[in-house]
């Protein structure tokens, strides 16, 4: 079984992004980047397949500027096998991305394409579902359990109810939900030896891909904030406020 | 302008959320149709039928449907929004699944969690765990969307008479088969309908604990939450989680128990109408969002809460 992998470069989850004063878009001027967390967990999917011996080949992509390379260093340390990075410097939206990958699935037809459920920047929610659109393939997003059988994976995804199980033909599209597995620390002679893995780089122009976006950003501000409000002494004062100030319990 | 809304139903039970997402409707236009689709969906389009402002309940009553499994269901709505200027359906789990599917078999690009409609083509929409409210314009001749419900105020599920049609398409991709849910049972409301939530931290310290919050939700009539930290933790399982990856939600009361206030946690209840934080940490952030802070051990404050409803 082949496995392709997409991987974001994403401001670091413990980065609070603030929007630009001018409010063109987010400040990201000075701030660290990372592999995104959803995108590291598919990773660390795709080398745990590879080491029970159901993947044969893990590849990791990555879309976005030159630096990009980073992130795909990053999948080759925790132990994917090659990379591939579409450079582009245009701020890709899902739909652009999941086109990418549609032409890169025609190149390396892997058996099954593992994404993170949703990038921690644009919060979209999108391009596994998207790439399942365009590829025909059956998409199980949201996965906290991935069980290979025949032809197939049995897939348990977090619904809002609880956990749902559904069977899905190969060649599939999987989205990783935060409980499907926690991510190794890369090892120092593990990272030294991804820097001698290979990376092959092209772009949406070589892949036949238009990336033009059909969203514009308007603005980007701060959410209106919420107030501190008060801190009563004891449990009868608060009960007391609730019902007497508040209201919302009699 | 015409909204095509996806509804959720469970049984025969037309889902809150939808009211909700039929509320972002009302803000784009009049003309808003209801698709109902799975089996056993009579029920379920004689809700929608009865809630405000639809025009017409469009019935794909078809097991191909059933949970909204994206790859059949996608095709439907993309056969279906070829008619619509706008199609919507709830930020939940299943309108997540299936609508950017649809939305790329259409080429357009989808705009995820819509908190706020300003015009036709432009929406506001949390970015960055909610830490940026981002306006987008989108140039798509649909809009496809896929709505925060927390953010409008559903429609009165009364009041209504919509005409209800029957589809009779069949998508049938046997690409996915249903195999079955482990749904949390509980006489409790559920998290993203309660009025009334509780909800414990990592303060808890363990699963056991959080029986004193079931007695206080009991008494109550309120839901009980977690944050990710608990759930991380094992104290209780993830569909109770509250947060940015869990659920939104925005009660009229969330009590906020042994809860630290994390970012992650602060995006899914925010919006809630009042907050009530209960910690021994004076510093803990969710004071800073909290109408009513009480600093004090949780394992005293609650039995003392408890005596006191």
């Amino acid at each position: 079984m082949k496995i392709l992998v997409a991987v974001k470069r994403v401001a670091d989850y413990n980065v609070k992004v603030r929007p630009k004063s001018d409010h063109s878009g987010p400040d990201l001027a000075n701030v660290k980047m990372a592999i995104n967390p959803f995108c590291e967990i598919a990773v660390e999917e795709a080398v745990r397949l590879k080491e029970q011996g159901i993947a044969t080949e893990v590849v990791a992509v990555s879309l976005g500027p030159q630096a990009a390379q980073e992130q795909i260093r990053t999948a080759l340390a925790l132990g994917a096998d090659r990379g591939i990075l579409v450079q582009t410097d245009v701020a890709l939206e899902p739909l652009g991305v999941a086109k990418c990958l549609k032409a890169l699935c025609d190149k390396e037809n892997p058996d099954l394409v593992l994404l993170g459920k949703q990038a921690i920047d644009g919060d979209n929610n999108q391009t596994g579902q998207m790439l399942a659109a365009l590829t025909g393939y059956a998409q199980a997003t949201f996965a906290s359990q991935i069980t290979v059988g025949e032809g197939q994976l049995e897939v348990i995804r977090e619904v809002d109810g609880g956990l749902q199980t559904i069977a899905i033909k190969l060649p599939a599209i999987v989205t990783s939900d935060l409980r499907l597995n926690e991510p190794r620390y890369a090892s120092l002679p593990n990272i030294m030896k991804a820097k001698k893995k290979p990376i092959d780089s092209t772009t949406p122009e070589e892949l036949g891909v238009d990336v033009a976006p059909r969203t514009q950003l308007l603005k980007a501000e701060l959410p209106p904030e919420r107030k501190a409000g008060i801190k009563v002494e004891d449990v009868a004062q608060l009960v007391d406020k609730l019902k007497n100030e508040a209201k919302v319990i009699s | 302008m015409s909204i095509l809304v996806i509804a959720e139903h469970v049984k025969g039970e037309l889902k809150g959320a939808t009211l909700a997402t039929i509320a972002a409707a009302q803000q784009l236009g009049d003309q808003i149709d209801v698709l109902v689709a799975g089996s056993d969906c009579a029920e379920g389009a004689d809700q929608a039928a009865k809630a405000a402002g639809v025009t017409r309940v469009l019935v794909a009553e078809n097991a191909a449907y059933d949970h909204l499994l994206a790859e059949n269901t996608a095709l439907l709505i993309a056969e279906l929004a070829k008619d619509y200027s706008h199609v919507l359906a709830p930020a939940t789990t299943n309108g997540k699944n299936v609508l950017p599917r649809a939305a790329a078999l259409l080429d357009v690009q989808a705009i995820s969690d819509v908190s706020a409609v300003i015009s036709e083509d432009t929406f506001q929409r949390p970015i960055y765990a909610g830490n940026i409210i981002a306006t987008v314009q989108t140039s798509d001749p649909i809009k496809m969307l896929t709505v925060r419900t927390t953010a409008f105020d559903p429609v009165p599920a009364e009041g209504g008479s919509a005409t209800v049609e029957k589809l009779d398409s069949v998508h049938q991709t046997d690409l996915s088969e249903y195999k079955g849910e482990e749904v949390a049972k509980s006489d409790r409301p559920e998290l993203t309908a309660a009025g009334v939530i509780i909800s414990g931290g990592r303060g808890m310290q363990n699963g056991d604990n959080f029986e004193m919050l079931y007695r206080i939700a009991d008494k109550l009539g309120a839901a009980v939450g977690a944050s990710r930290a608990a759930v991380d933790a094992g104290f209780v399982s993830n569909d109770m989680q509250v947060g940015q990856t869990g659920k939104i939600v925005a009660p009229d009361l969330y009590i906020a128990v042994g809860i630290s206030g994390a970012i992650q946690h602060l995006a899914g209840m925010k919006d809630s109408k009042v907050i009530v934080a209960i910690n021994k940490d004076p510093d803990a952030p969710i004071f800073q969002v909290a109408d009513y802070g009480l600093v004090a051990d949780l394992f005293k404050a609650l039995p003392e809460l408890e005596a006191a409803l």
